[in-house]
């Protein structure tokens, strides 16, 4: 094996002074990838929210001008909501919980200077960025953004007389193939990277959760995408070449685009799910001062749910007409891949037991999410039994469902390990009061969106309509319009309360105070080096002697225990 | 070691070097690049014989594929998956020169099958077998334009080598371009029976 | 680098030897159809085909040589095909199904000559 310490590596090629362009926008550090992915991902996410913020209003009161946008028509909204959804889950949730913690985190925390091939991890933030251009481009073109659902179901999304936008219904579709392709890259590159390249010592079953849960996303990922890219290029034909993969008049079949889709669909919500996870387990192993409970078992039930993943996706199609001896199999997989989910939250709960828990804001956000997402995946039992789902498909039920299990991925995620890891990316602290603020006005509000939605969901409301006052049996129920202005104000609230996190970051990077290498007093190899960890992460690489959720350990006098000193 | 030899030789990170599965990163990573290729032809084949199986009648269409063009092809394939490994085996012994030679070789199976593929599907339009005459036709274009597409970027990925290999340069890359090059093949001999054998 | 060391193992292939007996394989596929019996067909093409993608996996990929979690991850990559198979097939084979019907297909399948025995060429 050739892993080493060598300085005098780095002397060889010793980076003298870089311009900014090479520094910056040409960079193959994966520090600076990734917070190109992080940074990317967030202004989509902006992106996103104001489109949310949008159509929320449009729903609670329709037919009125919406400040900051305007009228929405049918039109307007359809591609609102579409580009909302796409947007969140293509360019918010991977990009920044994969491809951004990935990259950061995956060399320092396995003790190595770099991911294994810089050049093609350069690459694929270049594809990234240039598929996150041209789904932008596609809201300015002659029939603006595509308006076919982010599922895209042909023949809507393969007629342009159905969808009447035939240029961005294309170029919708040429952003999310681009972002396949850049995201297959970066997998081969994380993948790679944590089986080889860990630090001397450290053994599989010393690498922290967080690195596991990417690496099996990013494996998740590579082989569930397959069928949907092939599906991509076809309804790309059929929208563009007049062929007829999917047009049933000619020999195809629209459903075989749904079970193309949902094949990749389902195991792509485990592939944002699985980094969360795991940097909630960094979070909440450090701040309740205790080992993870049953490291093994959850890595194990881990690769179970990803196994899982690939046999549960046709309960997206429960009425779509699939066979019903299908569906009968489905609901079994999807009942039973429930299990899992809710046993690792349940040793999340145990990890807690008898911890001495602090509450710095990054455990406020890893706590919120085992609750919220609770909720989330509760109500996603209805959904998968098929005769439940018969009522609820297509309702609000499931709108809820999954923004109760999103939400708490993509947002709350996100700023658990944000919050967390912000020392050490940038040297300085964040501000408490600023940031438990910021928490509280979103946890709280985002109840208040979704649990109306149940509701409303349970009531009969259809997904993607633009105006419910075509709904006499909605329209003429005072506590329909009561619960859905309780969501759009409880919407605007909880962006509002975004601006406090912008404001902290803005003043914690200008005038943050300090961060030491290791403020959080954790484990892992990253807070071992410098924050921000310079260019090749460490002078000498570190050595590993024990696994990372070694706090509390009975006779030691510190109650953490580094993995990189020696015993 | 390599480590010297890797850091005059590059800006490699100390990363690349390392092998705690015993195996060069670089092989591991073609392995996961054939993977993800296998669920991507995967899905597109599953998908056109699910619609095969249902529709006897695309046998009257799939009869107008060229037996003998696709036979030849497969058997210009098969060659130069043989000269590809056998540029490996050069590779191995050193030989960076003999290596290259082989690759080159390789490259050119290729374009001949490019070129045998451009005349054929010329030959099949002008008889107005285009891709939207009938479904299959569109499975039949699609599925041997998206292998065409992987012989072409292998073709290049392997000229890159093939350079470097020249001046004794990377021959650890002749057995990667060569293990990318045999998974293209191996599509081959399955979409040769489907689109051609088991009409 | 560690990778010599892995080949040094195996015992000299002789790759000519396998080209021929492949090509010789595609020679047999080639003829199958000729015999006009359905059933050999699809052996002599699709069993043929995966004895031909076994033979160069394993002597020109040398996937018997790799980590044994390669020749797994192969293998789970091609389940998941046929996972997917089994799944979309019940609904993508069929003309008409719970509360749908393809007419177009149904037509078609209704004005298809016979096309039993052998495929023609």
């Amino acid at each position: 094996m050739a892993e080493h310490v060598a300085p005098a590596h780095h002397e060889a090629h010793a980076h003298h002074e870089e311009s900014w362009v090479r520094k910056y926008l040409f960079s193959t550090d994966h520090k600076i990838i990734a917070m190109q992915y992080m940074f990317t991902g967030m202004a989509m996410g902006l992106i996103g929210a104001y489109f949310a913020y949008v159509f929320r209003m449009q729903l609670a009161f329709p037919g009125i001008s919406v400040p900051g946008f305007g009228l929405v028509s049918p039109a307007k909204y359809n591609a609102l909501v579409t580009n909302h959804g796409s947007i969140m889950i293509f360019w918010v949730a991977m990009p920044v919980l994969l491809a951004a913690f990935g990259n950061y985190l995956i060399p320092l925390m396995i003790g190595c200077d770099d991911m294994v091939f810089p050049k093609i991890n350069r690459l694929s933030y270049q594809i990234f960025l240039i598929s996150a251009l041209v789904l932008v481009a596609s809201f300015f073109v002659p029939g603006g953004g595509f308006g076919g659902a982010w599922t895209s179901y042909p023949p809507l999304s393969a007629k342009g007389q159905y969808n009447l936008t035939p240029l961005g219904s294309t170029m919708w579709l040429v952003a999310v193939g681009l972002e396949f392709v850049a995201f297959l890259l970066g997998g081969i590159n994380f993948i790679t990277t944590a089986m080889n390249s860990r630090a001397p010592g450290m053994k599989l079953y010393d690498v922290p959760m967080v690195v596991w849960m990417i690496v099996v996303a990013s494996i998740l990922f590579m082989c569930s995408v397959g069928p949907l890219l092939a599906g991509a290029i076809m309804l790309f034909m059929d929208q563009n070449l007049g062929t007829a993969f999917f047009d049933p008049d000619r020999g195809g079949d629209p459903v075989l685009w749904q079970h193309l889709f949902w094949f990749f669909g389902h195991p792509e919500v485990y592939v944002v799910l699985l980094p969360t996870v795991g940097i909630v387990a960094e979070i909440i192993t450090v701040f309740a001062r205790k080992k993870l409970f049953a490291y093994r078992t959850v890595l194990y039930t881990v690769f179970g749910t990803g196994v899982l993943s690939f046999t549960v996706w046709a309960h997206h199609q429960f009425i779509a007409g699939v066979d019903p001896r299908m569906a009968h199999i489905f609901t079994v997989t999807t009942l039973l891949i429930s299990i899992p989910i809710a046993e690792m939250m349940f040793i999340y709960i145990a990890t807690l037991y008898g911890g001495s828990i602090s509450f710095p804001t990054p455990m406020l956000w890893a706590l919120s999410f085992i609750a919220t997402f609770l909720i989330g995946g509760v109500t996603g039992i209805f959904l998968g039994a098929s005769g439940a789902d018969i009522y609820f498909h297509d309702s609000y039920f499931v709108l809820a469902h999954f923004h109760y299990t999103f939400f708490p991925i993509t947002i709350i995620g996100f700023y658990a390990g944000f919050t967390y890891w912000f020392p050490k990316m940038f040297g300085k602290m964040m501000n408490e009061t600023l940031g438990k603020i910021h928490f509280w006005g979103t946890a709280i509000p985002v109840n208040f969106i979704f649990i109306p939605l149940f509701i409303t969901g349970a009531m009969g409301q259809h997904r993607r309509i633009y105006n419910y006052e075509n709904f006499p049996d909605l329209a003429n129920n005072p506590l329909f319009w009561q619960l859905s202005h309780i969501a759009t104000i409880a919407t605007v609230v909880m962006l509002a309360f975004q601006v406090v996190f912008f404001i902290n970051l803005f003043v914690s990077l200008r005038s943050g105070k300090k961060a030491p290498k290791n403020p959080w007093l954790a484990n892992t190899l990253e807070w071992t080096t410098e924050s921000p960890p310079p260019h090749g992460n460490w002078a000498e690489l570190p050595r590993v002697y024990r696994g990372p959720y070694e706090y509390s350990v009975p006779g030691r006098k510190q109650d953490y225990w580094p993995q990189n000193e020696p015993a | 070691m390599s480590s010297v030899a890797h850091a005059a030789h590059s800006t490699r990170p100390i990363a690349n070097t390392r092998s705690a599965t015993g195996m060069a990163t670089g092989k591991l990573a073609v392995w996961w690049v054939v993977a993800s290729e296998v669920v991507i032809f995967g899905g597109l084949l599953a998908s056109y014989v699910m619609h095969r199986l249902a529709h006897d009648a695309w046998s009257v269409q799939a009869a107008h594929t060229n037996t003998w063009i696709g036979a030849f092809n497969t058997m210009v394939l098969l060659t130069s998956s043989l000269s590809a490994v056998l540029a490996h085996q050069a590779a191995e012994h050193g030989d960076g020169r003999k290596a290259s030679n082989l690759l080159w070789a390789t490259i050119a199976g290729a374009a001949t099958f490019l070129v045998v593929k451009a005349f054929e599907w010329t030959e099949e339009i002008t008889h107005g077998f285009t891709i939207t005459s009938s479904t299959f036709w569109s499975f039949y274009y699609t599925a041997a334009g998206l292998h065409a597409t992987h012989v072409f970027a292998g073709a290049i990925l392997m000229a890159f080598v093939a350079v470097s290999a020249r001046k004794n340069l990377e021959l650890h890359r002749v057995e990667l371009i060569g293990i990318y090059w045999h998974f293209v093949d191996i599509v081959w001999i399955f979409l040769f029976p489907l689109l051609y054998i088991a009409k | 680098m560690s990778e010599h060391a892995e080949h040094a193992q195996h015992a000299p292939i002789n790759y000519v030897r396998i080209w021929g007996i492949l090509v010789a394989l595609l020679v047999v596929s080639v003829a199958g159809p000729m015999l006009g019996i359905k059933t050999v067909t699809l052996i002599t093409a699709f069993g043929i085909a995966c004895v031909k993608a076994y033979l160069v996996a394993k002597n020109f990929m040398h996937i018997n040589l790799e980590q044994r979690f390669v020749t797994y991850v192969i293998v789970t990559v091609v389940v998941f095909m046929f996972l997917f198979f089994a799944g979309v097939a019940p609904d993508v084979m069929k003309d008409e199904g719970s509360g749908w019907v393809k007419p177009a297909w149904k037509a078609a399948a209704a004005a298809a000559p016979s096309v039993h025995g052998g495929p023609s060429h």
